[in-house]
C-alpha cells in the first residue's frame, strides 16, 4: 500500500520534471543566436540562391519559427495551437527535422529502439560482471583474486572506448568470427522483424556492449567492493556467524543486500552517462543509434530533431531514477518507513 | 565432573606480532557462571570468539586446547573442521553482543533473524518455527511477541533489542551462552532487567554463562567464578567470591580503586548558591511531532522535555541524570543552542559575572558565533566524533579557523598548549585518530571542545563508552581543568557513580521533567523520589555480600500513579518540585 501511494506520488514528480526537462533543452538549444532555417536563409542569400529563400522563409512561418520563443516551445509541446492546429509532442507528432529532410519520427524510428537495446544490454552486462565480481572481490579482499579484478577493472576503465572497440573488432571477428560494425546484417536493414534478423542483431550486440559497459562494470564493481568491505566489519555479519550461517548464504543474506543500496540507486545514473558515452562509440562502430543523429542535430540547430533525442534520454533518466526509487523502497524497510514518518 | 568448556594454554597472536593472548586457562561448568573481566585490550573477547571459533581471519592459533563436552563426545574445538563447527555455533554454543542495534541486520525482521537459527540446526517446519519463536519471544519479556516478531530493529529500544538478541541465543537452548558485554550499552534498570532474564533462563536450562564485561557490580551479582584478565594474561582467577571479597593481585586491587561507587556519608553539603549563573534554563519544553501514517489521522506529539529549569552555577558542575528517553540529552542541546525549544521556553547564558544575558534560544547570527566560542560540547562516543579522515592538527584548528582566531603560529601554540593540559604529547599533531585508544581520543575530543577556550562546556556522557580505569582518569582530567580554566559543566549522564563523584548538584530526570535535585551527597544518602530510589537500588556494587534482587529493581519506579501517597499523580498532572531541605528539591505533594 505504502509501495503504490509511493510509486503513484514518484511518477507524478517524475511527470513534472520532465516538463521542467522539456523547457529547459528548448531554451539551452535555442540560445545561440537564429535558426536551422535563419542560418539557411542567410547562406542563401550570401550564395545569391534568392528564389530558394522563400522556400525557406515559408517553411519558417510553417513551422512557427517566426513567433517568440516561449510561444515556439507550447507550440512543440502540443500546448497552444501552432499553424496547422494541435500538433506537439503530446498529440505525437514530433516534428520536422530540417537537416534530414524528414519527419523526425522517420529517422529516429528504428534508432530509437536500437538504442534503448544497446543500452539496456550494456546495463545489464554492468551488472551482471559487476556484482558476483564487486562480492568476490570484497569477500576475498587482499587475495590474489581482489588484485585480478582490480587490475583488469582499472585496465577497462583507463582504455578508452573507441581503441577498445577497435581492438575487440579485430580480434572478434578473427577468433570468433564476429560481425564487424553496425547493429545487424545490411540485408535486414528496414525488413520487418523476424527470428534471423533477432540473431543477427544480437550476434552484433555482444561487442558494442562489451565496449559501452566496460568502464561502467568497473567503476560499479570497486564501488561495490568498497561498500562490502564497510559491511563485512559491521557487527550484525559476526551475529550471522555466531548463528552458524554458511560462508556463502551469510554474504549474499546480510551485507551483500545493505551493501545493494548504493548499487541499486546507481541505475538511474547508469542510463544518461552510458548514453552520451556511446554516442562516440556508435559513430566509431557505425551503430545505428541515435548518437550520430543526435550530434548532427546539435552541430546545425536542428531543434526538433535535437529537443526530442535529448528529452528521449531526459525520460529514460528519469524512469531510471524511479525503477531505482521503488526497488529502494522494496530492499530497504528504513526508506520504506521513513518515508510513513 | 567433567568441565563443559576447558580451555587450555590458549595463545593467539596477530601476524608475528607478540601473541595478543598468552597461556590463557578456564573452565566452566554446566550452570555455571563465569566472568571475564578487563579492560578493553586485555584479550577477553578474543578468547570467547576462538571458544565460538569467530576468530578475525588475521588472528591465529598459536597453541592451545578447547575441549567441548557439549555434545556426546568430548572434541577439541580448534581442531574440528569448519563445517562441524558450524554446527556448534548457534545450537550448542551462542553469544550475545554489546551494541544490539548494531548486532542485528538493519533489513531483516526480527522474528526472521531468530528464527534463522532454528531453521540452520533443526529440521522443522516453518510453522513450528515460528511457534517457538513466539514462545521464546514471550519468555524473554516482549508483551506482543507477534509484534516483535514482524519489527524491524530501528523499531525497537536498545533494550528491548536486546531481549531480541538473547531469544535469538537461547531459541536452540546452547550449553553454554557467552555474553559480550551485554549491558554496557543500556541503563541501570534495563539492565537489571536483561542480567535478571539471564539469571533467570539459566535456571531454567541449566547452562552455562560467560559473562564478558567492565564492570565489577555486575560480576558481584552474577558470576560464581571469576577470571581477571589483563593485557592477553590471566591475572587472578577463582570464586568470584573470594577475589570480590579479597582481591590478591595488584591489578585487580586497581580495578575496585577505580570502579566508581555512590558514596554513603551523611555529611551535609550546603546546598549550591544559584547567584552568579552562567546558564539559567527556565521553563524549558520540547515538543516532537511525528507525523502519523496516514494523512487523515493527527500527528502524533512526543513531549521529550515538559518545563524543565536548571541553573547551573558559574565554576560548578550540574549534573543531569535519568534513564535513556528521560530528555535528558534533548536539554543539553537546547542549552547549546542547537535545538529550538518550545515558545514559552527562557535559556540564558551570562558570559561574565554581570554581563547582559544572551538568549540562546533566538540567537542571531553574530550572537551564535559569539555563544559557540564560549560554550563548546564534549560527546559520548570519541571513536566517531573525531573524523577519522583529519590529522588531529586539523580537527583541532578547524574551529579556529573557522571563527577566524589568532594567526597561523597563535593558533599552533595553542593546539600545543591544550594537548598538553589534557595529557598528551605535542609531537601527536600530525596523527590520525585511529592511532589512539578510546581514552586518548575521549582526551583529544575534550582538547577540541578546549580550542575555544570555551567558559561553559557540555558533556554529554563523556565516559560511559570507556574503561573504569580509564573513565576514572577522565574524571580526573575533566575536574583538573574545570579548577584549571575555571569551567563550568552541563554533565549529562545515566551513571550515578560517575556523576556522584564529579558534580556539584544533580537534577534527575524522569520522562520530560526534573523529579529530585540537589547536591549528591544529600541525594544519594537521603534520596527521596521513588524513581530517584529505584534509580540507585538499580545500580549494581561490586560488593558480593549485598546482591541487589535484580527482578525487583528491574521494574524500576513503576508507573507514577503507583507511587506513595505525595508523590503520586495521574496522567499529566505532575505536582511541582517543593524544597524540602535547603538545596533538595522533590517533586512531591507537601
Amino acid at each position: 500500500m505504502i509501495l503504490l501511494r509511493f510509486a503513484f506520488y514518484r511518477l507524478l514528480t517524475m511527470l513534472m520534471t520532465l516538463l521542467l526537462v522539456s523547457a529547459l533543452i528548448f531554451m539551452i538549444i535555442n540560445l545561440p543566436p537564429g535558426d536551422y532555417l535563419s542560418n539557411q536563409i542567410e547562406e542563401l542569400r550570401a550564395t545569391g540562391q534568392t528564389n530558394s529563400v522563400a522556400k525557406a522563409e515559408f517553411l519558417r512561418h510553417e513551422y512557427a519559427l517566426d513567433r517568440p520563443i516561449i510561444e515556439q516551445y507550447f507550440i512543440w509541446i502540443g500546448a497552444i495551437p501552432g499553424p496547422h492546429g494541435f500538433s506537439g509532442l503530446l498529440q505525437g507528432d514530433f516534428g520536422w527535422s530540417f537537416e534530414f529532410d524528414q519527419p523526425v519520427a522517420d529517422i529516429v524510428g528504428q534508432a530509437l529502439w536500437l538504442t534503448v537495446l544497446v543500452n539496456l544490454a550494456a546495463v545489464l552486462f554492468v551488472y551482471l560482471v559487476a556484482l558476483p565480481l564487486g562480492v568476490i572481490a570484497a569477500a576475498r579482499s587482499k587475495t590474489w583474486v581482489d588484485y585480478t579484478s582490480a587490475f583488469v577493472g582499472y585496465l577497462g576503465l583507463a582504455t578508452p572506448n573507441f581503441l577498445l572497440a577497435l581492438i575487440l573488432f579485430y580480434y572478434g571477428h578473427r577468433y570468433f568470427n564476429l560481425p564487424i560494425g553496425g547493429l545487424m546484417a545490411p540485408e535486414f536493414e528496414g525488413e520487418p522483424m523476424s527470428f534471423d534478423k533477432m540473431k543477427s542483431i544480437l550476434l552484433h550486440l555482444i561487442i558494442p556492449t562489451f565496449v559501452i559497459g566496460t568502464s561502467g562494470a568497473a567503476a560499479m564493481m570497486q564501488r561495490l567492493r568498497a561498500n562490502m568491505l564497510d559491511e563485512l566489519s559491521k557487527p550484525y555479519v559476526e551475529t550471522a556467524r555466531a548463528k552458524g550461517v554458511p560462508p556463502a548464504k551469510l554474504l549474499a543474506k546480510y551485507p551483500l543486500r545493505v551493501a545493494l543500496n548504493p548499487f541499486v540507486a546507481d541505475i538511474g545514473n547508469l542510463l544518461p552517462s552510458m548514453i552520451s558515452g556511446s554516442v562516440l562509440v556508435s559513430v566509431v562502430l557505425g551503430l545505428q543509434t541515435i548518437g550520430p543523429a543526435l550530434l548532427a542535430a546539435l552541430k546545425s540547430q536542428d531543434q526538433f530533431l535535437a529537443g526530442f533525442i535529448l528529452l528521449f534520454v531526459a525520460l529514460l533518466t528519469l524512469i531510471g531514477t524511479m525503477i531505482s526509487d521503488v526497488l529502494l523502497m522494496l530492499l530497504d524497510p528504513r526508506i520504506r518507513y521513513g518515508a510513513r514518518k | 565432573m567433567e568441565p563443559l568448556i576447558e580451555v587450555k594454554n590458549l595463545t593467539i597472536g596477530f601476524g608475528n606480532a607478540e601473541p595478543t593472548i598468552k597461556d590463557v586457562n578456564f573452565s566452566i561448568q554446566k550452570g555455571e557462571t563465569l566472568a571475564l573481566v578487563g579492560e578493553s585490550g586485555s584479550g577477553k573477547t578474543l578468547s570467547c570468539r576462538a571458544i565460538l571459533g569467530i576468530l578475525p581471519s588475521t588472528a591465529h592459533i598459536h597453541s592451545g586446547e578447547i575441549v567441548s563436552n557439549t555434545g556426546e563426545t568430548s572434541q577439541d574445538l580448534l581442531k574440528i573442521n569448519e563445517k562441524l563447527f558450524r554446527k556448534v555455533r548457534g545450537d550448542c554454543i551462542s553469544m550475545i553482543f554489546q551494541e544490539p542495534m548494531r548486532s542485528l541486520s538493519p533489513l531483516h525482521k526480527v522474528g526472521h533473524q531468530v528464527a534463522e537459527v532454528l531453521e540452520l540446526h533443526r529440521s522443522i517446519s516453518k510453522k513450528k518455527i515460528k511457534k517457538e519463536v513466539l514462545a521464546q519471544f514471550k519468555r524473554v519479556g516482549f508483551p506482543d511477541p507477534e509484534r516483535a516478531y514482524k519489527s524491524y530493529p530501528f523499531e525497537m529500544s536498545g533494550g528491548m533489542l536486546q531481549r531480541a538478541m538473547i531469544a535469538m541465543a537461547m531459541i536452540a537452548k546452547p550449553d553454554l551462552l557467552i555474553a559480550d558485554e551485554p549491558t554496557t550499552a543500556l541503563d541501570v534498570t534495563t539492565q537489571a532487567q536483561v542480567l535478571g532474564l539471564i539469571n533467570d533462563l539459566q535456571k531454567e536450562t541449566n547452562m552455562a554463562v560467560i559473562l564478558v564485561t567492565h564492570d565489577l557490580g555486575v560480576v558481584a551479582n552474577m558470576a560464581d567464578k571469576l577470571v581477571v584478565m589483563n593485557k592477553g594474561r590471566i591475572m587472578e582467577s577463582g570464586t568470584a567470591k573470594d577475589i570480590l571479597s579479597a582481591p590478591a593481585h595488584p591489578y585487580t586491587k586497581k580495578l575496585f580503586d577505580a570502579a566508581p561507587v555512590i558514596p554513603i556519608s551523611n555529611v551535609v553539603v550546603p546546598a549550591v548558591p544559584h547567584d552568579d549563573l552562567i546558564l539559567d534554563m527556565k521553563n524549558i519544553s520540547k515538543t516532537y511531532v511525528s507525523r502519523s501514517s496516514t494523512p487523515w489521522k493527527p500527528a502524533t506529539q512526543i513531549k521529550a522535555v515538559r518545563g524543565v529549569d536548571l541553573q547551573l552555577t558559574r565554576g560548578k558542575t550540574l549534573a543531569v541524570v535519568g534513564e535513556s528517553g528521560s530528555g535528558k540529552s534533548t536539554c543539553a542541546r537546547i542549552a547549546l543552542g542547537a535545538e529550538l525549544p518550545d515558545e514559552g521556553s527562557h535559556v540564558h547564558f551570562y558570559s561574565e559575572s554581570n554581563a547582559d544575558p544572551i538568549d540562546v534560544s533566538a540567537l542571531t547570527r553574530s550572537e551564535r558565533c559569539g555563544f559557540q566560542r564560549q560554550a563548546q560540547m564534549v560527546f559520548q562516543d570519541p571513536y566517531s566524533s573525531l573524523s577519522p579522515r583529519m590529522q588531529i592538527i586539523d580537527t583541532l584548528l578547524e574551529p579556529l579557523r573557522i571563527h577566524k582566531i589568532g594567526t597561523k603560529d597563535e593558533r599552533k601554540q595553542r593546539a600545543q598548549d591544550v594537548l598538553n593540559l589534557v595529557g598528551l604529547e605535542p609531537s601527536i599533531l600530525r596523527r590520525y585518530p585511529h592511532a589512539f585508544s578510546g581514552g586518548q581520543r575521549q582526551r583529544l575530543s575534550i582538547a577540541r571542545a578546549l580550542m575555544m577556550e570555551p567558559k561553559l562546556l557540555v558533556c554529554d556522557e563523556p565516559t560511559s563508552a570507556l574503561d573504569v580505569s580509564v573513565q576514572d582518569q577522565i574524571l580526573d582530567l575533566l575536574e583538573e581543568i574545570r579548577d584549571a580554566r575555571q569551567l563550568s559543566y552541563l554533565f549529562i549522564s545515566h551513571d550515578l557513580a560517575v556523576v556522584s563523584r564529579i558534580a556539584d548538584e544533580v537534577a534527575v530526570m524522569r520522562q520530560g521533567r526534573v523529579v529530585e535535585q540537589a547536591p549528591p551527597c544529600t541525594l544519594f544518602a537521603n534520596p527521596k523520589h521513588p524513581y530517584t530510589k529505584a534509580l540507585i537500588a538499580a545500580q549494581p556494587e561490586p560488593d558480593i555480600d549485598r546482591p541487589i534482587d535484580l527482578n525487583l529493581v528491574a521494574l524500576g519506579a513503576g508507573a507514577p500513579s503507583s507511587w506513595a501517597d505525595n508523590f503520586r499523580f495521574e496522567d499529566d498532572n505532575a505536582p511541582p518540585l517543593q524544597e524540602l531541605e535547603p538545596g533538595h528539591m522533590v517533586r512531591c505533594h507537601v
